[in-house]
């Protein structure tokens, strides 16, 4: 493509003008996605580190299912989000379609498998170590969970972090759900759709050099998180 | 650090309300991608916003995708370019009546090189024929969109079925136009657009207008009030006040102002 | 009843104990009373079931047949909680030496103020002074395994297992946990412990039980059994010979 060096020095001018609705577009996106992993957090985590701990019949099956969510596709989530909130869908008098809390609704439904997924394999491994020890400290399991998801800290910030990637990252369910209504639903992901359509790719490239920068920085908190956790010995490995 | 979490939790749900306004009265519009692209709405919107108070988020997807989800009630208003379709959603008692509100036009664009020979001519069903004998590229929204269905009934009015083409000269790209636009751009390919969104298109290429002018590729827009018999919740009266100011000379001599690339595109025409 | 019996210390008996795997007996042990004044030291080969007998008559494992009896009742949750184990490899949670000690306070209902006070003073005891805030996972062998004994005491039970406690620790260190023990045992503690010491079991044992195979092969005073073994695999361990 031969307009690809001017289109990419535009798209830099972009990001340094700052430009003010460029960066309203961003904040709604961090803020979407930042509200929709802590909701995912307070969901995955219990549901993960119980299926850590608790033994009952089905276990396995619900932990494949788990698993098998993590890959679900975006846009079939999307849809069922939307056939939730749609004014003909179960929930449509809650008047949530396109709204930012339709788009959190969707992402919490996309993250909230890999925050479970990832806090089970971390909750078991650790919980592995450490039953008979808190089994002799007189902590039941139940008990023990609150102590295993504290101690797995360190591994449950990064699996966070990689649910924020995932949302952050996402465009085919919050489009659907979001509406990219300008102004009210417009993120990131959905804005450089709308542009690339509109062959605008220098604000497309803006954008989306944005979000590499965001995954750039989330990849560098992983590593700092891990780094620290080797430096405090608290690697579980 | 889970108290950080937490903070960070509660900062959250303060912006998160604040993030919507609920206060302000609005309408949920389904459009087409054509009138978003092409930037018309985001020109004639604030004049009624302004006059109304009334906030229009507009929802662009495809006609057909706009037209259901206009069924499931999702939305007040709806403003598409399939008029057949649109008096069967009337029709079938989905909405109120149907206004004429504006036309613009297709144009059939290709790459310069033109191996199909269409260039300057005006018969869109000559030059469809003709790309079809050359079997050269030609890339087709395929997504069930206003412009797809005005494309299949040119094809078919020129009796041929492309389709039978599918995946070889015949290329689907089920995506907007301003998608479809980039793959034609990047394959060399015949494609048919409006031509607002042509004219705001940013990556033309090699791509340009070979065949316009035929009275076939005028495309007619309507809008509808979504029948708040049917979804009750429909904000009815700021609906009707939306396709009133549509229909009403401010909103036509609006439409009619709106310029791309010095060009008027939209010309306005609601009884 | 500890109140009433004074310094009465409590009484552990097992009766036909057996825990199999893949139709071999890992431990069988006919009859073992530890109902003795002071510390029983365990000893015996590596791979002899000592940390398995442990385990046993602190309630982590069941046995496959027969059972554990403390204090003439059936060990159950009541008895485990009047227990305390230091592990061969203890487990030291992710979080601060003094947060080691509070999550065990904390579970017995002591109030802030107390805590920190008994947390001073378990630290200065097991000469971890100055530690309080590190990472528990960063202390060295011998500081993690000091660390996990105090942890055990801060419980105050009246059973306390210890599984080779001083095996990672300089000499100095061996000997402020010896007289941890023996102040313990005094207070009326009952006392289990493996060593590979022999010179530890003649410093601290009243009593010895010597293992090989699974089996007790040997349960006496501890001046008897180390000096004086009636059972051959006892005489080649205790010189020094492989025992298998
Ligand atoms: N879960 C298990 N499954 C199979 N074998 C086991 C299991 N647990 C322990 N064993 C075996 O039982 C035997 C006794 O183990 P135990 O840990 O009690 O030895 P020990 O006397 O404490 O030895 P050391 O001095 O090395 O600590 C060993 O041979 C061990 O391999
Ligand atoms: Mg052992």
């Amino acid at each position: 493509m031969q307009g690809f060096a001017s289109e990419f020095s535009a798209a830099v001018a972009l990001i340094f003008e700052g430009d003010s609705e460029l960066w309203a577009i961003v904040l709604l996106s961090l803020k979407v996605s930042v509200f929709a992993v802590l909701i995912s957090a307070l969901i995955g985590m219990p549901v993960g580190a119980a299926l850590a701990v608790a033994r009952f019949p089905g276990r396995r099956m619900l932990i494949v299912l788990m698993n098998a969510l993590m890959g679900f596709p975006p846009v079939v989530v999307g849809l069922l989000v939307y056939l939730m909130l749609s004014r003909s869908g179960p929930l449509g008098v809650l008047e949530l379609l396109y709204t930012p809390t339709a788009m959190i609704i969707a992402q919490v439904v996309l993250v909230t498998p890999i925050v479970a997924a990832l806090t089970r394999q971390v909750v078991e491994m650790l919980a592995e170590e450490y039953s008979e020890q808190l089994r002799s400290l007189g902590v039941s399991r139940l008990a023990s969970v609150p102590v295993l998801l504290w101690d797995a800290r360190l591994a449950l910030v990064t699996a966070l972090l990689a649910g924020f990637g995932r949302a952050i990252a996402e465009v085919g369910a919050v489009i659907i759900v979001g509406g990219n209504i300008n102004h009210v639903t417009r993120v990131m992901t959905t804005t450089i759709a709308l542009e690339t359509s509109k062959g605008n790719l220098a604000l497309a490239l803006a954008l989306g050099a944005i979000l590499i920068g965001i995954a750039i920085a989330v990849n560098a908190m992983v590593s700092a998180v891990s780094l620290r956790a080797e430096q405090e010995g608290l690697r579980h490995a | 650090m889970f108290r950080a979490l937490i903070r960070a939790a509660v900062m959250a749900l303060g912006l998160s309300t604040s993030m919507v306004s609920a206060e302000e009265p609005f309408i949920v519009v389904q459009s087409t991608t054509s009138t978003q692209n092409s930037g018309l709405l985001e020109y004639i919107l604030p004049w009624f916003e302004a006059e109304s108070g009334i906030d229009v988020r507009v929802v662009a997807v495809g006609t057909g995708q706009a037209i259901r989800n206009a069924i499931n009630g999702d939305a007040d208003v709806l403003l598409v370019h399939a008029k057949p379709a649109e008096e069967q959603f009337v029709a079938d008692g989905w909405g109120v009546e149907r206004k004429d509100l504006m036309y613009n036009d297709f144009i059939l664009v290709g790459p310069k090189s033109d191996p199909a020979g269409i260039r300057g001519g005006a018969d869109i069903l000559a030059a469809l024929s003709a790309i079809a004998a050359a079997e050269v590229p030609f890339a087709s929204r395929g997504d069930d969109s206003g412009t797809h269905k005005a494309e299949l009934g040119h094809w078919s009015a020129a009796g041929l079925d492309p389709t039978d083409a599918s995946g070889a000269w015949y290329r689907e790209t089920g995506s907007g136009m301003g998608a479809t636009l980039n793959v034609a751009s990047g394959m060399d390919a015949y494609t048919l657009t409006d031509r607002a969104t042509w004219l705001s298109f940013g990556n033309k290429g090699n791509l340009e207008v070979l065949v316009e002018g035929d009275p076939r590729l005028f495309n007619q827009y309507g809008v509808i009030l979504v029948n708040p018999e049917k979804h009750v919740h429909v904000r009815a009266a700021s609906g009707q006040r939306f396709v009133e100011w549509l229909t009403g000379p401010d909103g036509q001599e609006a439409i009619a102002s709106f310029r791309l690339e010095g060009q008027q595109v939209f010309f306005p025409n609601a009884q | 009843m500890r109140d009433l019996l004074g310094d009465m210390v409590s009484c552990l008996k097992v009766e036909d104990l057996q825990i199999r795997s893949k139709g071999k007996a890992l431990l069988d042990v006919r009859s073992l009373v530890l109902d003795g004044p002071g510390p029983t030291l365990i000893l015996g080969p590596n791979g002899a079931g000592k940390s398995l007998l442990l385990r046993c008559l602190h309630g982590l494992i069941s046995p496959d047949r027969g059972q554990v009896i403390q204090d003439g009742k059936l060990l159950g949750a009541e008895q485990k909680a009047r227990q305390a184990m230091v592990f061969q490899q203890p487990v030291l949670l992710r979080r601060s030496v003094a947060s080691n000690l509070d999550f065990v306070l904390k579970r017995q209902g002591l109030g802030r103020p107390a805590r920190r006070a008994r947390i001073a003073e378990l630290l200065t005891e097991g000469g971890l002074d100055g530690k309080a805030r590190q990472p528990a996972r960063s202390l060295s062998g011998g500081e993690a395994q000091r660390l996990a004994i105090l942890r055990a005491l801060a419980l105050e039970p009246e059973t306390l297992f210890l599984d080779e406690p001083t095996s990672a620790l300089d000499p100095g260190a061996t000997q402020v946990i010896e007289r941890m023990v023996l102040r313990a045992s005094s207070r009326g503690v009952r006392i289990v412990m493996v060593t590979h010491d022999i010179g530890q079991a003649r410093r601290l044992a009243s009593d010895v039980v010597m293992m090989q195979g699974g089996h007790v092969v040997e349960h006496g005073a501890a001046k008897q059994v180390l000096d004086a073994p009636e059972s051959d695999a006892s005489h080649r361990y205790l010189a020094g010979g492989l025992v298998t």
